[in-house]
């Protein structure tokens, strides 16, 4: 059965996408109080994988009990923890719960999180995660032998609009699209300009563009996020209004409601990063509709 | 070569606890280069084990130590010296420190740790460059190895973490998979990158290695 994504995506609606981690332990009690609360405004959760390299609860469990909550997941799958054998056993075992969206990503270094002692996996990377779903949506496994039962994934990939120098990224995005991403999450965008040329940029890839937009509380949180996570730049005049306005957290609220109302003008949907803030995404869904 | 860095006294003390009479080995080759384990490193050991309380019975400085046959031709010639000693204290790679365990019966400890195979900047400047996959692919990547150089050893380009041409990992350093871009496009082979490179065969990493050469 086509997921509700990839049906809105096939009727060009603008989507709207949110993201929970999973918790740091088995109670799933905030969890799912939270994924039912953003589930009603937004058209798919995207469960993410040990984010930042730190350790939490498998996304597979996370996104299952969301498909038994009638929520549509996207399950994050990074090549960083598991090797080719668990890679496609929990994508079987994902499809036999129902989870149908993936995005395939490589996964945060492992020195970003809290277990930086432990050992890297990196046996497939995402271009060839996505042929292997490739794969497995056609019935094998990544050896070529035939399965029980195919999957049937909608997948997309990452990608970074506004990273330098951009021309480097762009061979790995066409590899991604031709190994089967439907559609691109991207890095946090702060300049609908370059947003643009990157959807004229990709265009001929055919694949739909999610940008992704960065809830901010604070300047600080600007700096310790400028500091510390791999991909994600937010420029100094973000910074300098979130640092000289009264009321920063409704500032950042703000911000993100522009960029988004600018994002449906240029791309095909917004995946908003409240980072852990979810109570403002309704606010931000309502300005867009 | 092959680089490393001797280990911190205090563990070295630490492994020799209960010795009384040491014998050290050093090596002329990678560990004399990378200054853990030459002539200089054995005698400022015998120095230290010295005051350290320790009767250095002998020292030896074995011309490549991973020459299983000569380090054992070299220890026989030191006979006396190597059977006194306690333990025979290694300032070689791991290799190096196998050859001698091989070679005797007496207990070895090993002196240093062996970090990787090191290009040579220049001296005292190490850098690693291959990491011995077992399946080369620089004729695809401009001459760069993105198994080694990227932190993460991807196959098909950077990952979301290259920020202005620099690594995720370590931002002092450029990602490999940018300064493999640049040398292509450069050469006008940019058109290498489009084609998806398979995943890494790992049967290239099952170990322990052996190779015999055809006679």
């Amino acid at each position: 059965m086509p997921t509700v994504l990839s049906r809105k995506m096939g009727d060009n609606s603008f989507i709207i996408t949110a993201e929970l981690a999973p918790p740091h332990g088995s109670d799933m009690s905030t969890f799912l109080r939270m994924a039912a609360f953003v589930a009603a405004h937004v058209d798919a959760i995207n469960i993410t994988d040990n984010q930042g390299a730190n350790m939490r609860m498998t996304p597979l469990t996370a996104a299952a009990l969301l498909v038994r909550e009638g929520i549509e997941p996207i399950m994050q799958l990074t090549c960083r923890d598991r090797n080719r054998l668990a890679l496609q056993s929990d994508l079987l075992g994902a499809a036999a719960m129902g989870i149908n969206n993936l995005l395939a990503l490589t996964g945060d270094d492992i020195g970003c999180g809290d277990h930086r002692q432990g050992r890297a996996v990196f046996d497939l990377d995402s271009v060839l995660l996505l042929r292997t779903i490739q794969a497995l949506n056609a019935g094998r496994d990544m050896n070529g032998k035939a399965l029980a039962g195919h999957t049937s994934f909608f997948t997309g990939a990452a990608a970074a609009p506004e990273v330098e120098p951009f021309a480097a990224t762009r061979p790995k995005l066409a590899k991604k699209s031709a190994a089967g991403a439907r559609f691109f999450q991207t890095q946090a965008i702060f300049d609908p300009q370059r947003l643009a040329g990157f959807c004229s940029t990709v265009q001929p890839l055919n694949v739909k563009v999610i940008a992704g937009v960065l809830v901010l509380k604070s300047a600080k949180m600007a700096d310790f996020i400028n500091r510390n996570i791999p991909g994600l730049k937010i420029p100094a005049a973000v910074v300098e209004r979130l640092a000289s306005a009264a009321d920063p957290a409704a500032e950042g609220v703000r911000i993100a409601t522009e960029l988004a109302l600018q994002c449906r003008e240029l791309c095909d949907g917004v995946h908003l990063m409240a980072m852990g803030r979810d109570e403002v995404v309704p606010e931000i869904v309502a300005a867009l509709k | 070569m092959i680089v490393s860095t001797q280990k911190p006294l205090d563990q070295i003390l630490a492994a020799l606890e209960g010795a009384a009479r040491v014998f050290i080995i050093g090596c002329a080759k990678c560990a004399t280069v990378c200054k853990a384990g030459g002539e200089e490193e054995v005698f400022r050991m015998q120095d230290e084990l010295t005051a350290a309380g320790k009767e250095v019975t002998g020292t030896i400085v074995i011309d490549e130590t991973c020459h299983m046959l000569r380090t054992g031709r070299d220890l026989r010639s030191r006979k006396e010296q190597v059977e006194e000693a306690d333990f025979l204290l290694v300032l070689s790679c791991g290799a190096g420190i196998q050859s001698v365990a091989e070679a005797c019966n007496q207990k070895v400890v090993a002196g240093t740790d062996s970090k990787f195979l090191g290009n040579i900047r220049r001296f005292g400047q190490f850098e690693q460059r291959c990491s011995l996959c077992g399946d080369c692919r620089l004729n695809d990547t401009g001459g760069i190895c993105p198994v080694t150089v990227c932190p993460k050893g991807l196959l098909n380009g950077p990952c979301g973490g290259m920020e202005d041409g620099n690594c995720e990992v370590d931002r002092t350093n450029r990602c490999a998979w940018v300064t493999i871009y640049e040398r292509l496009e450069q050469q006008g082979r940019v058109e290498n990158l489009h084609r998806t490179t398979a995943s890494r065969d790992f049967t290239h990493k099952r170990h322990p290695h052996h190779l015999k050469l055809e006679k």
